[in-house]
């Protein structure tokens, strides 16, 4: 992360969104860090630089859209909400209580600012589609952002929606890979390889763009390019680490779904402070 | 008799449906041709979308079109449509209460010699154990062109059950179709028969050949399995003894749903008219409704096994 010093406010930010992943995710005494770490400076690129957004008004019919795929990362969609001010920050350490707007996976019902509700993977690019139809048959010019696991592109419904996405040239949509490498079993290289990601996208009939997904640099440019790419769908493959910032979380497979016990929230508190 | 099949009311009505109401956006998955959805692909053609052979991507982007505020009718035949597509109804439809209409063509064994893997025999179960989801099994065409704008105008997900064979004719435009309200076609103090689908005919036929034997057959046609009219059937099971019929299993289906409020309700004899635990086959429509006991004979048969009366 070399470019750090040139972002300081999103680095800020990003830092904060990890504080809220650990917090909450320690607090829940569940849930996944992992994938939601590795999704950080994406995330903080799109919630506080990119997207056009008014928390005050979420359902707000010109406002970019934002869709979950990898819907378990929820506690980075959270953490990005809270501190956008689509719900206030204390709310988090309420994550997967009964009761709570912070569901296991995100509730679009439940919780202002979740445009779809997701956990089962695989879906989040067909909704996106949906959307993206639905604002050029409306001319509105908003655009549509899903963010999807690398284990997820396992998931048929994932090509049948790229097949969809090139067919329709919806170019008012950018999907983003979020390859960190790891899936619940380990590897995903070693438990059913995506692999060649980006060639699979092009064969498809996209564009794509690899690049280090905690460079801010890159992640904005690549979200500009993609918004200039016209006549067809934007894929951007984040190449990414899973449990990034975290020491102990970092590339272990383990952390994908298991909550830090306090002693680790202190650990983990203490390297993002 | 006049007949046209439920599927091909459908496919006028989308068109009738989609000139009042430019909300209105059809999705289909290869299948336009046969689910009658060609025609408002025809008229709207920048308000439909072929998604291909690809019943999840169908499903998906239907609910994303109805998170941006399109009413969306996704079809395709109902074994796709409530199975190989369950996860996303499920998960991406139902549960997040999306305001998708899934119009699904050539339920029941009517599908006829495409054989038993087009043959959805179990859907009704699949759907009706879905919650937020509203099932509507229409019994001709008038009640599926009225069920189709019920439909549009329902904030929330549908699931409308259409077949494949042109049917009698039931209804004419005087009829008030409305979701979860069943229809009482005949009064019978003897017996009722609550029928949905192309069995309401099969049950009219039954009631007037019961007289013959004495009895005064009630006729319910509940066309919405869910939410279900509760006081029709226990209105019906004041006559004392019920026969449900329906063109699906009778494990999960119209008949499941009846048995659920009588016997915590109002336990009376009850007998199910519908498939046996098992998977149609290859045969036209009428063989394979002869052969599976989905026949006006079958319902005659199990009224006067209930009455005690010989066949």
């Amino acid at each position: 992360m070399g470019l750090t010093a040139d972002f300081p406010e999103l680095t800020a930010t990003a830092r904060r969104l990890r504080q809220h992943i650990i917090r909450m995710v320690g607090a829940a005494g569940s849930g996944h860090p992992g994938g939601s770490l590795s999704a950080v400076e994406i995330m903080t690129a799109l919630y506080f630089k990119v997207m056009r957004l008014d928390p005050a008004r979420p359902d707000w019919p010109e406002r970019d859209r934002f869709v979950l795929s990898k819907g378990h990362a929820a506690p980075v969609l959270y953490a990005a909400l809270a501190e956008r001010g689509f719900f206030p920050v204390e709310k988090i350490t309420t994550l997967r209580q009964l009761g709570s707007p912070l569901q296991g996976h995100p509730d679009r019902k439940a919780l202002p600012g979740v445009e779809v509700s997701t956990g089962s993977l695989g879906h989040g690019l067909a909704v996106a589609n949906g959307m993206a139809l639905a604002g050029r048959l409306d001319g509105r010019d908003y655009h549509v952002y899903v963010l999807l696991g690398d284990g997820e592109l396992e998931e048929g419904m994932v090509w049948e929606g790229a097949m969809a996405a090139a067919h329709y040239r919806l170019d008012n949509l950018t999907a983003i890979v979020d390859h960190n490498h790891l899936q619940i079993d380990g590897r995903v290289e070693d438990v059913m390889s995506p692999e060649p990601v980006a060639d699979k996208f092009r064969a498809f009939g996209w564009e794509t763009r690899t690049i280090d997904g905690h460079d801010f640099g890159q992640i904005l440019a690549a979200l500009e390019w993609a918004r200039q790419v016209k006549g067809k769908p934007a894929v951007i493959i984040a190449e990414t680490i899973k449990g990034k910032g975290v020491s102990f979380m970092e590339n272990e497979a383990g952390w994908h779904g298991k909550a830090p016990k306090p002693e680790e929230v202190e650990k983990a508190l203490a390297e993002l402070a | 008799m006049t007949k046209i099949a439920t599927r091909e009311a459908y496919g006028r009505a989308l068109v009738e449906l989609g000139r009042q109401n430019s909300q209105v956006v059809v999705l289909d998955a290869d299948l336009s041709k046969s689910t009658m959805t060609a025609y408002f692909a025809k008229e709207f053609p920048a308000r439909f979308f072929n998604m291909g052979i690809a019943e999840q991507s169908l499903m998906g982007t239907a609910a994303g079109l109805a998170l941006s505020g399109k009413i969306p009718f996704a079809s395709t035949f109902a074994v796709f449509a409530a199975g190989r597509a369950y996860d996303q109804v499920r998960n991406g439809i139902a549960y997040p209460k999306v305001n998708v209409k899934i119009a699904a063509t050539h339920a029941g064994l009517t599908v006829g010699e495409d054989g038993a893997s087009h043959q959805a025999i179990e859907d009704i179960a699949l759907m009706r154990a879905v919650p937020n989801m509203t099932v509507i099994v229409p019994a001709d065409g008038e009640e599926t062109r009225q069920a189709v704008f019920a439909a549009a105008a329902h904030q929330g997900p549908v699931y409308l059950r259409l077949g494949r064979p042109a049917i009698p004719v039931i209804y004419n435009a005087d009829y008030q179709f409305q979701i979860g309200r069943a229809h009482t076609l005949r009064q019978g103090k003897d017996a009722a028969i609550i029928a949905c689908g192309v069995m309401v005919h099969e049950a009219l036929k039954a009631a007037e050949e019961l007289t013959t034997a004495g009895l005064e057959v009630m006729v319910v046609n509940i066309s919405t399995i869910k939410p279900l009219d509760r006081e029709a059937v226990l209105a019906a099971a004041a006559t004392g003894a019920v026969v449900t019929a329906e063109e699906h299993t009778v494990i999960g289906g119209l008949g499941s749903a009846v048995a659920e409020v009588l016997a915590t309700e109002k336990p009376v004899p009850l007998a199910m008219v519908g498939i046996r635990d098992t998977f149609g086959e290859s045969g036209k429509p009428d063989e394979l409704m002869a052969k599976y006991g989905l026949t006006a004979a079958d319902i005659v048969a199990a009224v006067k096994r209930l009455k005690g009366k010989k066949d």
